[in-house]
């Protein structure tokens, strides 16, 4: 302690301390860097409905209700599709926790994609809608993506941002970023408008809007996307723009202009 | 011809080379003269006082990277289709502007590269100006004779930001579009003659086929150049002030102490232009910035979320997200006062600290030329308003990205606007009185400090059992520096009855300024420094420990 | 090098150490100036080795600077411009803004590097103390400076010819009016352009996906769609000044849950058309909350509630969004039954 209090008053201390905050600012930042990726899987889809039913039955009922007719806990699923129940389940937000914040955000997956498929086939045969897409439907062949582009700034940048980083809704709700996210849930999301999203059926935004709209946000939001000026400061725009400016930019030329006023050693300490 | 004439006329016409150049200029343009009290000319070194050429330097960096992007840049809104080398936007109609930008950063070798440093470095030349102002502002470098610079350097301040806002909006993308629509709502909210103002800048309606190009000669013209005169005036006059300089042993108002221009001083800040260059060179070698390309071009119809200016205009978007959405009608008209009452306060903000050098000053009634710097704490209400000032300016900034800090931090964004409605009013009022109570307990500490010395940190066990913290004494030059500082009286009101037993009456102004100089120097407002006297008695005979 | 090299007298003097209170040169102003502080040396200026050691080091730093340029004209002539590079941790990057950025910086800053480093260790590192002199002029030249203005504005006679002088700041106060009159011309007149959009009776609602009318069966309940007026295509030359008035946003709400009365009049099935423009400054609206019916506006947040008139309920927004009244055509198209009846975007003087 002794040591710290008479260091505290070091000319130098000054410049450690800056160094710290620089340190934690450098922390902040990690904080705004775009998370890690997650890698859904695929496998081919061939089960039946009873299984579907038995896992429902242990799984969704008790908010769905038993023939999922919905409850005071969750709404109906009649009609909402396969589709519907490959995105919810698929991307971890079914099963939601009891209680929930302003929505169901996206988790690790509780079932595995065979379930899925008994569990989508089972609601899919409670009433019609919006059928699981096939790999020819959401794959990136045939795509035109700069039509992508122009129809993803019209229908989708205003909630999930130009590159899809997502963006904030009323009352703690949000529209989740979209990085790493399996093109097929993308489709399905798009479909069938999952929790507070817009749905975009195929009558307003034909599949082949969806093909390239998914090929689009490929092309500028994936781990392969080439940020030609470096860094991409978690495609945030403006704001963490300034902020690099400020704490690396202004930080950086503050920390040379106290080297270049700073006094040089003598040759003996007094 | 006289001798002496001659010996001149020859010893020039013998000189080295450049003693020759010299003398043919000097003939021409007597820069001996110039030279003669300027070569020498001192400069203190402190790294504070480089901020200011931090900003000189990203200017220059600015307009050399700027000069070089107009070669290329086509200021117009014709429509094209694009066909560069950027894949996802192949085909898409976009102004020529848009176009122009893409083959700078995609088709033009180093286009990118200078792209990046002309934004990065105007990002810096605002922060930079930004702090700088409130270096000299903490210090009290506005004091007599410096206000007039410091309005110079408040100007450039705001001409940088519209310089900037002008700037930004020339690509023509989906981002700064929406800044220049929200400008247009802005301006149409003036009572009376908005929509005339809209017309006329915009060449008609929304967006028109107009701004771009009014805004390329404001952004490349008008602008700069008025900044380029202001920043030779700052400059001039800062030469002329000679620079301000802290308390410490050998310095006085009537001196100043450092290293001479040449050589050191010239190394040093010539050697800091390229440091600066460096820097904003390799930062835009590692970071993106404003990558239209990724945004798109503009269309009146689409939009992104979190679109936000850059940060120097942030201030002004919060004031416009956290407003109320206010509106009267009457008689057939519209008063909006949801958008103008920002409107109005945006100038109103930045004003209140430019004027403030003039309101101290009144406060005071000092007079006399100040060349030494305070430190923030022997001012406390000084500091203490820079603070609140700062404080609302960064709340306004948070509500600005308001939707940033909802998601980032798991927030609602009407929690996030919320507060910062509240502490827009409530924020600075905590900050002033927080940042006075600190102020006060450093001149306390530095007080104890000069009575009864350094805290060592060393324990010391007396004879009798108990433990004492040795102070050690402080030396001569700290005794000074501590102590080196004026301290105002509070203004009283003067007698309100004349010699001949005439009543005069006291003006409200006058009971202002005495309620001011009460709230700035009264006793609870500043430490007393520590006297002479108190000094002796302490430190005479016994120990005080 | 140690100590012992240094010469005794370049040293600074002891420092006395003794108790009390010492240092104190002033017994009659403890807390007087003691002046400058003796100079002290650094090792460079007393040992030529330390000294020459620092002339290599910016020696190296200006051959670093060289070495950088001659890398910046080699990146630019031998990188493609469209060749991209992964770098940890900075991810896919354009191989040639990497390669210039960093070369021009290392370039930049080992000259400024070297300067620093020269001035810091070789210049004299002595202080000075240059005087200052007062700003303001002695009183003799104040005196002198005064006359002579007085001296001439007499000889001007300008505060006796009265004539001259109002008739030469009436001259100078108007000529500034010719300029002012010159910027006339920079717009026309908004007249009523505001009020009004390109929907009138019959005017098909375009999807602006797909380019194709659009039949109230393609619009779902919880879905959203764009639209524009039927005969404005991207490539007219009025088409941002026109979008940027007549863009709609179309959704589809179940009749019961729509609150507000006018507002169902104006539907079509459930099916409702709100301008797409923000009432607020004019940002396109448009992020819709399928399960709340909310819309919020992603540039300042004004929230609107499209099942009760799109009435505000959150931010700066000062009015509703206005709405398009629609209906089914013979084919079975939508169509707009005429245009908005009160100005989109945002409120202005004369929207009354």
């Amino acid at each position: 302690m002794k040591k710290l209090s008479a260091r505290r008053r070091h000319p130098l201390a000054a410049v450690v301390v800056l160094l710290l905050a620089l340190a934690a600012t450098g922390g902040l930042y990690a904080a705004f860097a775009p998370a890690g990726k997650a890698q859904a899987d695929e496998t081919s889809q061939s089960l039946t409905i009873k299984e579907g039913r038995k896992l429902y039955e242990v799984g969704c009922a008790s908010c769905h209700g038993t023939g999922g007719q919905g409850s005071s806990d969750g709404p109906s699923l009649v009609g909402v599709g396969s589709a519907a129940v490959d995105f919810q389940v698929g991307t971890g937000r079914m099963p939601a926790a009891t209680s929930q914040g302003a929505q169901v955000p996206r988790k690790k997956p509780v079932y595995t994609q065979t379930q899925i498929d008994q569990l989508a086939a089972y609601i899919a045969s409670l009433g019609a809608g919006p059928i699981v897409p096939t790999k020819q439907q959401y794959g990136p062949a045939g795509a035109d993506i700069a039509k992508g582009g122009e129809l993803f700034r019209t229908n989708c940048a205003q909630c999930h941002n130009f590159t899809g980083k997502g963006g904030a809704l009323t009352k703690g709700k949000f529209a989740p970023t979209l990085e790493g996210v399996d093109p097929k849930h993308i489709y399905e999301a798009m479909q069938t408008g999952p929790q507070n999203m817009p749905s975009f059926p195929d009558t307003t935004l034909s599949s082949k809007n969806k093909k390239d709209i998914i090929a689009y946000l490929h092309a500028v939001d994936s781990s392969e996307t080439t940020n030609p000026g470096g860094l991409e400061l978690g495609g945030l725009g403006p704001v963490s723009e300034g902020l690099f400016a400020w704490i690396f930019g202004l930080g950086a030329l503050i920390a040379v202009a106290v080297w270049v006023a700073a006094r040089t050693a003598k040759a003996k300490k007094s | 011809m006289s001798t002496a004439a001659n010996e001149t006329a020859r010893s020039r016409g013998q000189a080295p080379a450049g003693e020759r150049i010299a003398d043919w200029a000097d003939g021409r343009l007597g820069i001996y003269s110039l030279a003669k009290a300027n070569m020498r000319k001192i400069f203190p070194d402190h790294w504070s006082f480089m901020l200011g050429e931090v900003c000189m330097y990203s200017f220059i960096i600015i307009i050399l990277t700027g000069v070089y992007l107009t070669l290329f840049f086509h200021p117009s809104m014709n429509e094209v289709v694009y066909h560069g080398s950027y894949v996802p936007l192949q085909g898409q109609m976009m102004s020529e502007a848009f176009n122009s930008t893409l083959h700078i950063s995609f088709d033009v070798r180093g286009g990118l590269l200078v792209r990046q440093i002309h934004h990065w470095a105007a990002l810096i030349f605002l922060a930079g100006m930004f702090v700088h102002m409130m270096r000299v502002f903490f210090t009290g470098a506005f004091r007599k004779p410096r206000e007039i610079n410091w309005l110079f350097g408040f100007l450039l301040f705001v001409l940088g930001m519209f310089t900037g806002f002008t700037g930004y909006s020339l690509p023509d993308d989906l981002l700064s579009g929406t800044g220049v629509r929200f400008m247009e709502g802005a301006i149409l909210s003036v009572p009376i003659v908005g929509t005339y103002l809209s017309y006329f800048l915009f060449g008609g309606q929304f967006p028109g086929h107009d701004f771009v190009a009014r805004f390329y000669s404001i952004h490349i013209l008008l602008l700069p150049g008025i900044m380029l005169g202001l920043m030779v005036a700052h400059l001039i006059l800062v030469f002329y002030h000679k620079h301000t300089q802290f308390a410490g042993p050998g310095k006085s108002n009537n001196n100043v102490v450092g290293m001479p221009l040449l050589p050191v001083y010239m190394a040093k800040a010539g050697g800091f232009f390229f440091l600066v260059f460096g820097v904003i060179a390799a930062i835009a070698a590692v970071a993106q910035i404003n990558p239209i390309w990724a945004i798109g071009p503009y269309r009146v119809d689409q939009v992104s979320t979190g679109a936000q200016p850059d940060w120097y205009m942030g201030f002004a978007e919060g004031l416009i997200r956290f407003m109320p959405g206010w509106e009267i009608n009457f008689w057939g008209h519209t008063l909006v006062l949801g958008v103008f009452i920002p409107l109005v306060l945006f100038p109103l903000v930045l004003a209140a600290i430019a004027v403030y050098p003039f309101i101290e000053s009144w406060v005071t009634g000092d007079k006399r030329e100040h060349h030494i710097l305070d430190r923030p704490r022997n001012a406390p209400t000084r500091t203490a308003f820079g603070v609140a000032w700062v404080t609302i300016y960064m709340i306004t900034l948070v509500g600005g990205g308001n939707d940033l800090w909802a998601t980032h931090f798991h927030l609602s964004i009407n929690a996030v606007t919320w507060f910062v409605r509240i502490f827009f009013f409530v924020g600075p009022v905590i900050a002033f009185l927080v940042t006075k109570r600190i102020c006060l307990g450093l001149q306390r500490r530095d007080r104890d400090k000069v009575l009864h010395g350094r805290e060592t940190g060393i324990i010391k066990r007396l004879p009798h059992g108990e433990f004492i913290e040795v102070h050690e004494p402080l030396s001569q030059e700290q005794l000074h520096t501590l102590t080196a500082h004026d301290q105002y009286q509070p203004a009283e009101i003067g007698p309100t009855v004349d010699e001949n037993g005439v009543e005069r009456k006291v003006k409200a102004a006058e009971r202002l300024r005495v309620k001011l100089s009460n709230a700035y120097y009264g006793e609870d407002n500043q430490i007393p420094k520590p006297s002479v006297e108190e000094y002796r008695e302490i430190t005479s005979g016994h120990g005080h420990h | 090098m140690s100590s012992q090299d240094i010469p005794e007298e370049n040293l600074p003097a002891e420092q006395d150490h003794a108790h009390g209170a010492v240092g104190v040169a002033d017994e009659e102003n403890p807390f007087a100036d003691p002046g400058l502080p003796p100079h002290e040396h650094r090792i460079q200026d007393i040992d030529e080795r330390a000294a020459k050691r620092s002339e290599r080091v910016v020696a190296l730093l200006f051959t670093v600077s060289m070495l950088a340029t001659v890398g910046f004209i080699v990146s630019y002539v031998t990188i493609p411009h469209d060749k991209n590079i992964f770098v940890f941790p900075i991810g896919h990057i354009s191989a040639l803004n990497f390669a210039l950025g960093l070369t021009l910086g290392v370039a930049l800053f080992c000259i400024g590097a070297g300067a620093v480093h020269w001035a810091r260790t070789l210049m004299s590192d002595v202080e000075v103390a240059d005087e200052r002199h007062p700003i303001e002029a002695a009183p003799e030249v104040r005196a002198k400076v005064h006359a002579d203005f007085r001296q001439g504005a007499k000889e001007s006679a300008l505060g006796r010819r009265k004539l001259i002088r109002g008739t030469m700041f009436g001259a100078l106060a108007l000529v500034p009016l010719s300029g002012v009159m010159l910027l006339r011309d920079l717009g026309p007149l908004p007249g009523t352009s505001l009020r009004h959009t390109l929907w009138a009776k019959g005017k098909r609602l375009v999807n602006m996906n797909t380019n194709q009318p659009l039949r109230p069966e393609d619009v779902a309940v919880g879905s959203l769609t764009f639209a524009k007026p039927d005969g404005l295509e991207e490539t007219d030359e009025e088409f941002q000044n026109e979008l940027a008035k007549a863009a709609l946003m179309i959704v589809r709400l179940q009749p019961d849950n729509i609150k507000d009365k006018r507002e169902l009049n104006w539907s079509h099935d459930g099916i409702v058309a709100f301008s797409k423009i923000c009432t607020h400054v004019g940002c396109p609206i448009s992020l819709y909350e399928q399960q709340t019916h909310h819309v919020l506006c992603p540039c300042h947040q004004s929230t609107f509630d499209l099942s009760d008139g799109a009435r505000v309920i959150f931010g700066p927004a000062g009015h509703a969004l206005p709405q398009l009244r629609i209906g089914v055509d013979s084919e079975g198209y939508l169509q707009a039954l005429g245009d908005f009846e009160e100005p989109v975007g945002p409120a202005f003087w004369e929207r009354g």
